[in-house]
């Protein structure tokens, strides 16, 4: 038996939402700590609000990696952003869908009852990614404070070489399978081989992503983004990786970088690292009324799926499919998607896997093909690849801007979906009610 | 909340010290002054003491331990009110000897006694704790121990000298008399003026230990025990006093070097010593200076006691303007803990005012969690967001009557309905920035003054219209940031740029007649300004200075130099440029020094101007009274505190007298030493 929506009860709203711009990492730790990019999004999110921080429910934020002065980070957050001692906080990770995992836990809670009003995020400062001691020198370490001789201590001493020195890399390890033990790109590689995807077609792809990021700069698109100012008074009012001179030509004299030689995945045509923040604010119709708040969008759906780890850039389509179905919408229903575009070639694997009639019947038991998502109705104001992919907040800001893309083309109907590291996809239905028409067969399961 | 573990056999009550004696026969005496935020050490309150000390010796405890019920603090010092006024040194001297003799029964208690010091200890609080055998410091930021007299006028009298000396050693206890430095409970541990430093709810388990086990105190080392062998003593007085003479004069601060001569004539013999500290401190508190100071003490504590609307509890202010003065304005009230939208027209003009904020946080807060706290209290805000939030919105922007008309037009159907509207002008009539408001009578002027984190004064600019209920808002709100607030009346330069401004244009004049800048500064220095004319406008900015000027010239018939017109148009406005009256190097003036002595007639004519325009703005009632006017001048200008303000600089001189001057320097100068017709 299967559930007519994974937010069965009262209605989810989308009242506002603000992201911080998205910081490029380059090599060393940024100005921002993951707390940091979370309190500036949200302190200005907040503060144009009718309502005291302390008036909020709770605070859920999803982040991969948080600093060591960051324990369960939402609290953290919560408590910098004035909500006061009573609002309690909590964080989720479900890799690169955490943002849009606290989103879904925000949306559950007030679906159930059991909060009005929620501030879901995610936030992600990869450039304070840690690096680790290896485990010789966690153990060489263990035995010196166990020497208490001083020819004890003389004698490890000489046990030390240059391995110990080797520091883990956190952030590696952290994009590398731990199952299967490919990188993120390895699996991008797969799915280029699979679907027959060229190199040309991911610098096609990712040069397009370039294009349309600066297209939304320069015509206002990106509402969402409150500027960040470091404490030297540094100003950062735009995602920083956009590369306005990017052509296929430009890409294409980059080297693969995880399958090095022969491979076509390369740094430019997958998602940049980067630091960033996306924080939304949630509401229930009886919250929406009583501060009368303004309504950005509604939360309709969401699924979660798992496949192959080593396919995972495929999991947003096995996780709209059931959204799809269950909610008798086509292809042609969705006004807007956005596909979190880890890599191109992911994006374009699952724009290929949605038209595909076989994919469609033996992957996802879907008796006919999905159709097109159309190239002009599929991240329309760019991607990870062209501003980042700060691995906490990008569900969250999808999920934002989708919003924003369809109060602009007074669209009623939008996907958000993401593909997550470790082998699973997540997907979430949103509308513009004031715009819904036909899309209102979803049905109403308020009250 | 009942505690297991101390069941008390006997209580005593009185109105301000109540002990009860614990099952392990040690005394808990609680001080808890009646009616009061604070102790203050009154007379009433160190009888009542000498009474608790004689009940509690009849229990034969163990121990006594000493604590504070206030939040605030242990003893934040004497009772400085008591002293106002004093003139007869009899009578002070046999009020300071009974303290004496109560410190000193404390002190000789059979049994040990503890002191517990949380908050302010200060003065004679620091004095009281120093006579018990143990001190425990609590390890809170707030902890403030230290000797403020000075800053009074006077010195340590509660025996503080001779027992600060025995305790923490000579250089340490002059050290700490002389800078008025406050400790924190770690500092004063390291001094040795602490035996113990502990977080609050270890006091009780630490005075326990102290009572039972007795250790040895520290003792100071041998080169502050040196420091006071007599024949070294003449030699480290000496040198203090070159020390201090660096900072204040003998005529203007005579306590500094009372206390030096003090401790040179009398140290090494405590009961000499204590006998000396009775008489000397009678003297200077009798004197005419620290009687000057005490009145500013107590002016400042007026300024302070307007609380306005008690129900009045702002939370959030929002700033527009992210220049100096808005950007620091917006600093301070995120520092005092307000959340602090701040709007410019684009984020660029932000930054600086973040960077600016963040040293500020940096120096004052130190500790690195709480500038991140304030950091993030204060936001910025391009796009006017935080507007219908805001408890107090305060206007920053240019001195431009119809861009801040235009300003508050947008701001006001978007600001709450019992929210403050309040500018900062320096210079434009409130009447005219409310004409086009849908409620003219909201707006209030809050003037701060450069720089916001040092001035201590906030003018609460008024217009005869405005609402009573916003000033007492208004008031509210500047006890939340702590500054001192007066209310003046709206007209021409309120009441510090009036006053000042003649006096920097008298400077000017001075100049141009060939009185070199320096002559001019140090004429005012020696009349005990904190900074010379000359310097203050280029500190201020001759820019600035000349705006002002112009706007305030016409109402009050003063005109702007044409020396000031030359030097802007040659772009020297003062310190920011490099280059002004002086020359700037690492933004400090290059003065040179001249030993030639300052001819008197510099100072009559800075100093008389600024008296008779002091004396005009208190004939327009621009404010309350002559003391208000005093403690404007003061506050807002660093004037000469030891001369207790512009008017009872005036009434101390004679009325007479300081007509006549004026009157001679009229015939001597011209028109604009004309005697206003407040003299009268």
């Amino acid at each position: 038996m299967k559930p007519q929506s994974m937010l069965q009860g009262k209605s989810v709203y989308i009242v506002d939402g603000a992201r911080t711009p998205f910081l490029k990492a380059r090599g060393k730790p940024g100005p921002f700590h993951a707390s940091d990019l979370a309190v500036a999004a949200g302190r200005s999110l907040l503060s144009r609000q009718p309502f005291a921080a302390s008036q909020l429910d709770e605070v859920i934020l999803g982040c991969v990696s948080s600093g060591p002065d960051e324990a369960n980070i939402a609290r953290v957050v919560a408590l910098r952003l004035g909500c006061g001692h009573k609002v309690t906080a909590w964080t989720v990770q479900r890799n690169c869908a955490s943002g849009m995992q606290a989103l879904d836990c925000a949306a559950m809670d007030i679906s159930s009852g059991r909060a009005e009003l929620v501030l879901a995020g995610g936030t992600e400062s990869m450039s304070h990614s840690p690096v680790l001691l290896n485990p010789l020198m966690v153990n060489w370490l263990a035995e010196w404070n166990r020497a208490s001789s001083m020819s004890a201590r003389l004698k490890q001493l000489t046990k030390l070489s240059g391995k110990h020195l080797t520091p883990v890399i956190g952030l590696l390890r952290g994009l590398t399978d731990p199952v299967v033990g490919l990188s993120m790109g390895q699996t991008a590689e797969n799915l280029a081989d699979r679907f027959g995807i060229s190199r040309t077609m991911m610098d096609q792809y990712a040069s397009k992503s370039h294009l349309r990021l600066g297209g939304a700069i320069d015509n206002d698109y990106l509402e969402e983004l409150v500027p960040l100012y470091a404490d030297d008074g540094t100003l950062y009012q735009q995602d920083d990786g956009l590369r306005r001179d990017s052509t296929v030509e430009s890409l294409a004299k980059l080297k693969p970088v995880f399958d090095r030689k022969f491979g076509s995945v390369t740094a430019g045509n997958s998602a940049q690292i980067t630091d960033g923040a996306a924080m939304l604010l949630l509401a229930s119709a009886d919250a929406v009324e009583h501060y009368q708040l303004p309504v950005l969008a509604r939360i309709r759906d969401v699924q979660w799926a798992g496949l192959d780890p080593a396919q995972m850039g495929l999991g947003p389509v096995y996780a709209m499919a059931p959204l799809l179905e269950r909610n008798a919408l086509n292809s042609s229903d969705i006004n807007y998607w956005e596909i979190n575009e880890a890599f191109s070639a992911q994006v374009l694997a699952c724009r290929m896997a949605w038209e595909d009639a076989q994919f469609c019947r033996e992957e996802l038991g879907h008796e006919q093909a999905f159709g097109e998502i159309p190239c002009d109705r599929l991240n329309v104001d760019g991607g990870a690849v062209s501003m980042g992919h700060p691995v906490g907040a990008s569900g969250a800001r999808i999920v934002l801007h989708l919003a924003h893309i369809l109060k602009r083309h007074r669209a009623g109907s939008g996907i958000a979906s993401l593909c997550i590291g470790g082998g699973q996809g997540g997907a979430m239905w949103i509308t513009n009610d004031e715009q819904a028409g036909s899309e209102q067969s979803g049905g109403e399961a308020d009250e | 909340m009942n505690k297991p573990g101390v069941s008390k056999v006997e209580v005593k009550q009185m109105n301000n010290w109540n002990f009860e004696i614990d099952a392990d026969n040690i005394a808990w005496l609680h001080v808890d002054m009646q009616h009061s935020s604070a102790n203050i050490l009154s007379k009433e309150m160190l009888e009542e003491l000498d009474h608790q000390l004689l009940s509690i010796s009849q229990h034969n405890p163990v121990g006594l331990v000493i604590l504070s019920s206030k939040t605030s603090g242990f003893i934040a010092g004497a009772d400085v009110r008591a002293f106002a006024g004093m003139t007869d040194r009899h009578e002070a001297e046999q009020l300071i000897h009974h303290a004496h003799e109560i410190l000193e029964k404390l002190e000789n208690l059979p049994f040990p006694s503890v002191a517990c010091m949380h908050g302010f200890c200060l003065g004679g609080g620091l004095e009281l704790a120093l006579a018990c055998s143990y001190r425990i410091a609590s390890d809170d930021a707030d902890v403030r121990i230290g000797f403020p007299e000075t800053r009074l006028g006077i010195f340590p009298g509660f025996a503080g000298t001779v027992r600060s000396t025995a305790l923490i050693g000579h250089l340490n206890a002059l050290q700490l008399m002389l800078s008025n430095r406050n400790l924190n409970g770690r500092q004063a541990k390291k001094i040795g003026l602490v035996d113990e430093v502990v977080p609050n709810r270890q006091f009780k388990s630490a005075a326990r230990y102290l009572i039972h086990d007795q250790p040895h105190r520290s003792r100071p080392s041998l080169l502050q025990r040196l420091a006071g062998v007599s024949l070294l003593r003449s030699a480290i007085t000496t040198w203090l006093k070159s020390q201090v003479s660096k900072k204040v004069s003998i005529e203007h601060y005579p306590a500094p070097y009372a206390l030096l001569d003090h401790w040179n004539t009398s140290a090494g013999d405590p009961q000499q010593m204590a006998l000396s500290e009775q008489q000397e401190v009678a003297k200077l508190l009798t004197g005419e200076t620290a009687q000057n100071l005490i009145r500013v003490f107590l002016l400042q504590n007026r300024l302070k006691a307007q609380k306005g609307d008690p129900d009045f509890r702002p939370t959030h202010v929002h700033v527009v303007g992210g220049g100096l003065m808005g950007g620091d304005i917006a600093a301070w009230c995120a520092l005092k803990g307000l959340r602090v939208t701040l709007q410019d027209q684009s984020p660029e003009m932000l930054s600086r005012a973040i960077e600016r904020a963040q040293q500020l946080f940096s120096k004052s807060l130190r500790d690195k969690r709480k500038v991140r706290d304030a950091m993030d209290r204060l936001i910025p805000d391009h796009l006017a967001r935080g507007v219908p939030r805001a408890d107090v919105v305060i206007e920053a922007i240019y001195e431009d009557a119809e861009a801040k008309q235009a300003l508050y037009q947008q701001l006001e159907p978007r600001m709450k309905s019992d929210a403050v509207l309040a500018t900062n002008t320096s210079s434009i009539p409130l009447e005219i920035l409310a004409e086009k408001l849908q409620d003219p009578d909201r707006l209030v002027g809050l003037h701060f003054f450069n720089p916001v984190a040092k001035m201590p004064l906030l003018e609460i600019v008024t217009m005869a219209s405005t609402d009573t209920a916003v000033i007492d808002k208004a008031l509210a709100f500047s006890n939340r940031i702590s500054k001192l607030p007066l209310v003046v009346k709206s007209s021409p330069g309120f009441l510090v740029n009036r006053v000042l401004l003649p006096y920097l244009m008298e400077a000017m004049q001075l100049h141009k007649e060939g009185v070199p800048a320096a002559e001019i500064d140090k004429a005012a220095k020696m009349f005990g300004m904190p900074m010379g004319p000359i310097e203050l406008a280029d500190t201020v900015g001759l820019d600035i200075c000349k705006s002002v000027a112009e706007k305030m010239g016409d109402m009050l018939s003063i005109e702007v130099p044409k020396e000031l017109v030359s030097m802007i148009d040659a772009g020297k406005l003062g310190r920011k440029s490099g280059e002004g009256f002086y020359r700037y190097e690492k933004g400090k003036a290059v003065i040179q020094k001249s030993s030639q002595p300052v001819d008197e007639s510099v100072s009559d004519r800075l100093i008389g101007r600024l008296l008779n325009e002091a004396v005009a703005t208190l004939r327009e009632a621009v404010v309350e009274d002559a003391d208000a006017l005093d403690a404007g001048i003061i506050f807002g200008t660093g004037f000469a505190p030891f001369r207790g303000g512009p008017m009872h600089y005036i009434d101390h001189y004679g009325k007479e007298a300081m007509l006549e001057k004026l009157q001679q320097l009229e015939q001597q100068h011209g028109e604009r030493f004309k005697p206003d017709a407040g003299w009268a």
